[in-house]
């Protein structure tokens, strides 16, 4: 099977990479023969395995409810690309809703 | 002897008893990397004031005799996606990340501060850990000290090529699917990928968050049981560390592990395999052999191809939501041009990762979306428990698993660049170990007629790291290849 | 053909953060008064290399509300990642339990207008809050991010369509405010945005499934994002519900949920008008996965058993209580259930006071109406057993109801006790006839009109006259008493 042009560009844009025209069908054609590899694991009867997401069997891992200091505003926005007032910059956003 | 020329081990002792200063080793390195690495190209950053600075800071406490961390003096060199705070930038052979100066340690770094280790640079990589070439990095590549027309392996392939060209004993490397093992093997070096859990991800730069797993690499088995001594253990800030006791390596380093039963499973010496290598590794298991060990044949069905299949989903699919927040906004690059808000992620980002961190993405995002979920990433999470059974049920029967690291010696630099795939299945026999957990290690195990190193893996169960350890120094003991050096540091005064 | 009856249905999201001191994953302290970007670390700034590790507090508040909500604790919980970029979202995921959540299946009854009706629970889960995006004040083409708030812990209750009205909606909402209160799992301040509400709004086009037995249909869903006042739930639901009416009306055939699926809206609150946001063709594709950084939450019985033997009161244990053993009315028990300190306070009162009802008012009137002027709660401003003093000194005749503002202010301003305020400020009723006699016989000779009417016979003239009397005592004149006179001495 493998992915389409189409495919290709809507997982970019989900992943938010842009790509050029001819990137396009060179990361069709890459994945598209990965994909085709990875399809191999259908072969195999997986009824009944139950998914393995957690690698070691450990529970219940929490931390006291203990405020402890974490980073001064100036270096918590020193690595921005664009910061003042206190405050991180980015170009103007118009609420699409999309915050949970 | 040359002063890099000795092991970590026999350099803390030296340091210790006042026959070597911190001083002198450290300016052996530095003068070694200045030598080499233009090279060799393993190191993206080095801060020679700071490691002096260090060195004499450390070289007054053991003068005065105080008491002094398990490392004091040795240096080490640290893989570019491990967190440094003061100085030293980390950015994870990424575009994206060039500059960033990190404002905490990570755990293993505060630890080998703790020992007293002087960190003298930080090592090249594929971006964010993705290549098994340390060809995909925006610092360029670094090449084999072997031969340095071929790839040192990768994703670890700085710290590899570090150890091996002896600028420093010891550096650390991060194992995701291989990334320690097989440059280990490429580069005649011991490498290390502990049980997940053993060494705390704190401040490791994530790529599969439930793959990655931080280990040694150096040339002895000795020097890396030291180095894991040094950074292993519990953290309370990664959860998935794990709060089990952690054993005295060296104490038990010279104890053979009698009676031995070797696994060998015939899914690691298939047609693939390089006839060179297969002979190499088979004599190395030959020589357990003649210690008395016992082979038993062994199955690992789904331990190597589908594992590498299952890998390349269940990786991508972690690292296209870890790398999500290099977005240009909080930290690192923004790309200068952009229309909106959305065109500002994605021209920042494009700009920002090379095309195997961007492949590895949009393979992950897609594995994730809405109707291939159930196909792609849960189907893989399943494989994954079949892997594990696979090696559980080994491990009933067996100590532990041998066969080759890499299926090939080192390969001619760009070779696989072009050909994705083919890259990936440089991992074919390592990914395994990252998919069950487990530990492995892979050891230098003889060269082949045109003097590349090879390497013999060996696995075994999770948190056995000490019997891993024993069991590899018993080859080590019978062989003379850590001996060996590279003809590049043959001038070496 | 006649129309179709539609009848609304509605299910609520609803997020309220959580009575922490510190994030749900780090350490940071949750404030909401800080300068921004002030309380961050490496964690919730989303840097490279971090790794989240659970509050334990926090799980531990969600399971306490969950067993409030009568939900069942599932005996495995896990982490999920939600992916979708937003500035105020460092990482560009939230953390989230998307398909194994640490509640399910309970419910809440709400009271309104003195009837009950039952909201199922569909789940209880716990997340963390983004921080907060906003336009820059420069008039510049930039929004600006504060991540202080980035990582509270969120705790969101997902009820069954089960909401029938605008009005109910807004119970509900008050109902789990309250509850929450009550088991101190969050404060819920509005205005700091502790809760906000997500109600899912739809109507079901006939009653139940229809003749020829097929299964019901809707209009399509409209979501409305994060309302944050009941006002405004109450509102954008009204406004909605209307819209789906008149959406359906003009398209009986077209606008059903099967046609277009459920939209995502937003709600004006000065024009009063909801807006499009996100239609279902937009919809996010949020590729959940196993947080692979936590490890799962697997509750141990014994914790669970624990958390329910030291559960507080409830506002539904705590109203029946009120109902059942002071006889209030259902006016009175909603308004003094309403907050938990209040309904302690009000029960210690009650405890003591010997009429219920002369007590309740007392805490109604004069004693709210200093929580609200000095906005603080009722038990840092009295002691219930000066309230209580009041009360029987109201019911036994000596005070009069008249003074207990003025008492109330002292208990406040001195810090003295009701009776000494009494006696000190000489404020018992006089009910000495001797003293009496002489001032009603001043009343009847100053007021001789008043008088004559009483003394034929009309009755609301003794209302001017007792008013006259307690005037000329300083409010002190027991009115009882004075009436007695009067009519011994007009009518006699
Ligand atoms: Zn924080």
């Amino acid at each position: 099977m493998g992915l389409s042009k189409r495919e290709v560009l809507h997982v970019a844009h989900l992943g938010r990479i842009h790509l050029a025209d001819d990137e396009v069908e060179k990361f069709a054609d890459q994945l598209s023969t990965i994909v085709d590899y990875v399809n191999q694991l259908s072969e195999l009867d997986t009824e009944g395995v139950e998914p393995l997401a957690h690698a070691l069997p450990i529970h219940n891992v929490l931390r006291p409810d203990e405020p402890r200091p974490g980073l001064s505003t100036d270096q918590a926005l020193g690595g921005a690309p664009d910061a003042a007032d206190g405050f991180f910059r980015v170009p103007r956003v118009i609420d699409d809703g999309s915050s949970a | 002897m040359a002063i890099l020329d000795q092991t970590a081990c026999q350099m803390r002792d030296a340091l210790r008893r006042r026959d070597l200063t911190a001083a002198d080793a450290a300016e052996a390195s530095l003068a070694a990397i200045e030598r080499l690495d233009p090279t060799v190209a393993a190191f993206v950053a080095t801060d020679a004031c700071a490691v002096r600075r260090r060195a004499a800071e450390i070289d007054a406490r053991l003068d005065a005799g105080g008491p002094v961390g398990l490392l004091a003096g040795v240096p080490v060199a640290v893989k570019d996606n491990m967190c440094t705070a003061d100085g030293l930038p980390t950015s994870c052979g990424s575009r994206i990340l060039d500059g960033w100066r990190a404002p905490y340690n990570a755990h293993v770094v505060e630890r080998l501060l703790a020992a007293d280790a002087v960190i003298v640079g930080k090592t090249n990589m594929d971006e964010f850990a993705m290549g098994s070439s340390t060809e995909h990095s925006c610092f360029g590549p670094t090449h084999n000290p072997w031969d340095t027309a071929t790839v040192p392996g990768g994703s670890s392939g700085g710290s590899a090529a570090a150890v091996a060209a002896r600028m420093v004993p010891l550096a650390l490397g991060s194992d995701t699917g291989g990334s320690i093992r097989q440059p280990g093997s490429l580069c005649g070096v011991v490498g290390m990928k502990p049980t997940y859990g053993r060494v705390s991800r704190y401040g490791l730069v994530a790529f599969a968050s439930s793959l990655d797993q931080i280990g040694p690499l150096a040339r002895t088995v000795g020097d890396a049981a030291l180095l894991l001594q040094a950074v292993a253990g519990h953290d309370a800030r990664d959860s998935t560390s794990v709060n089990e006791p952690v054993p005295d390596y060296l104490a038990v380093l010279d104890e053979p592990v009698a009676p031995l039963r070797i696994g060998v499973p015939k899914e690691f010496f298939t047609e693939g395999l390089d006839p060179e290598v297969e002979r190499l590794v088979r004599e190395a298991i030959g020589v357990y052999e003649r210690l008395g060990a016992k082979l038993v044949e062994i199955d690992l069905p789904h331990a190597t191809d589908y594992a590498i299949a299952t890998y390349y989903i269940v990786a991508p699919s972690e690292a296209s939501s870890n790398l999500a927040r290099y977005d240009g906004v909080h930290y690192g690059y923004r790309a200068p041009e952009h229309a909106d808000m959305i065109d500002m992620y994605m021209r920042s980002r494009s700009e920002g990762f090379g095309d195997e961190v961007k492949r590895r993405i949009m393979l992950g995002t897609f594995a994730l979306s809405s109707g291939y979920y159930d196909a792609y990433y849960k189907k893989a999470l399943r494989v994954r428990r079949l892997v594990r059974r696979d090696f559980d049920e080994a491990f009933e029967k067996v100590d532990c698993i041998m066969g080759p690291t890499s299926a090939t010696p080192a390969f001619p630099l760009g070779e696989r660049l072009e050909n994705p795939l083919a890259m990936y299945l440089s991992d074919l026999f390592t990914v395994g170990a990252n998919m069950a957990a487990i530990a492995g290690i892979s050891i230098p195990c003889g060269f082949t007629g045109a003097g590349l190193p090879v390497g013999l893996q060996i696995l075994t169960g999770v948190f056995t790291e000490d019997r891993l350890l024993r069991i590899s120094r018993m080859y080590e003991r019978q062989t003379d290849w850590t001996s060996r050096r590279p003809a590049i540091c043959e001038a070496s005064a | 053909m006649s129309a179709p009856d539609l009848i609304t249905t509605i299910g609520m999201e609803v997020h309220l953060h959580l009575a922490t001191r510190t994030k749900m994953f780090c350490p940071c302290e949750v404030r909401y008064d800080a300068p921004p970007n002030s309380c961050v670390c490496p964690v919730c700034l989303g840097m490279p290399g971090v790794l989240p590790v659970m509050n334990g507090r926090a799980v531990e508040l969600a399971v306490r509300m969950a067993i409030g909500l009568g939900c069942t604790i599932p005996a495995f919980a896990k982490w999920d990642r939600k992916h979708y970029y937003y500035p105020d979202l460092p990482k560009n995921y939230q953390i989230s339990e998307y398909d194994e959540p640490l509640g399910l299946g309970g419910h809440l009854d709400v009271e309104l207008d003195g009837e009950t009706f039952r909201v199922g629970i569909t789940r209880v889960h716990l997340e963390e809050d983004a921080g907060k995006l906003m336009h820059a004040e420069d008039g510049s083409n930039v929004s600006v991010v504060d991540l202080n708030r980035t990582g509270t812990p969120l705790l969101e209750v997902v009820s069954e369509p089960d909401i029938q009205s605008a009005a109910q909606a807004r119970a509900y909402g008050e109902a789990l405010r309250q509850l929450a209160v009550y088991l101190g799992v969050g404060h819920c301040n509005m205005q700091l945005g502790q809760m906000r509400f997500e109600p899912n709004i739809s109507l079901k086009i006939g009653d139940g499934p229809d003749g020829s037995g097929g299964q019901p249909r809707y209009t399509p869903i409209t979501e409305i994002k994060n309302l944050n006042s009941f006002r405004s739930v109450e509102r954008a639901c009204a406004f909605e519900i209307a819209r789906h009416r008149d959406e359906f009306a003009a398209d009986p055939a077209g606008y059903t949920l099967e046609n277009q699926g459920k939209s995502t809206r937003g709600w004006n609150d000065d024009r009063g008008v909801s807006f499009l946001m996100r239609s279902k063709e937009e919809a996010h594709d949020y590729r959940y996965f196993p947080e692979p950084d936590l490890v799962p939450f697997v509750p141990a019985p014994e914790w669970v058993d624990k958390i329910r033997a030291d559960m507080p009161e409830t506002p539904s244990q705590k109203r029946y209580k009120l109902v059942t053993t002071y006889r209030l009315s259902p006016y009175e028990v909603d308004v003094l259930v309403s907050d938990p300190d209040l309904s302690d306070f009000s029960e210690e009162v009650l405890r003591n006071a010997q009429d219920s009802s002369t007590a309740a008012g007392l805490i109604m009137t004069e004693g709210l109406r200093f929580v609200n002027e000095r906005d603080k709660p009722i038990s840092k401003l009295f002691k219930p057993g000066d309230v209580a003093a009041v009360s029987d000194m109201i019911f036994s005749g000596e005070i009069s109801r008249s003074v207990a503002p003025h008492v109330f202010v002292q208990l406040v301003e001195t810090g003295k006790s009701a009776a000494d305020i009494v006696r000190d400020e000489n404020l018992a009723q006089t009910s000495d006839e001797g003293e009496l006699e002489r001032v009603v016989d001043e009343v009847i000779r100053e007021n001789p009109g008043p008088a004559q009417d009483f003394a034929e016979g009309k009755d609301k003239a003794v209302g001017r006259l007792i008013g006259m009397a307690k005037q000329k005592t300083g409010g002190k004149a027991n009115p009882n008493v004075v009436r007695e006179i009067l009519i011994r001495k007009l009518r006699g």
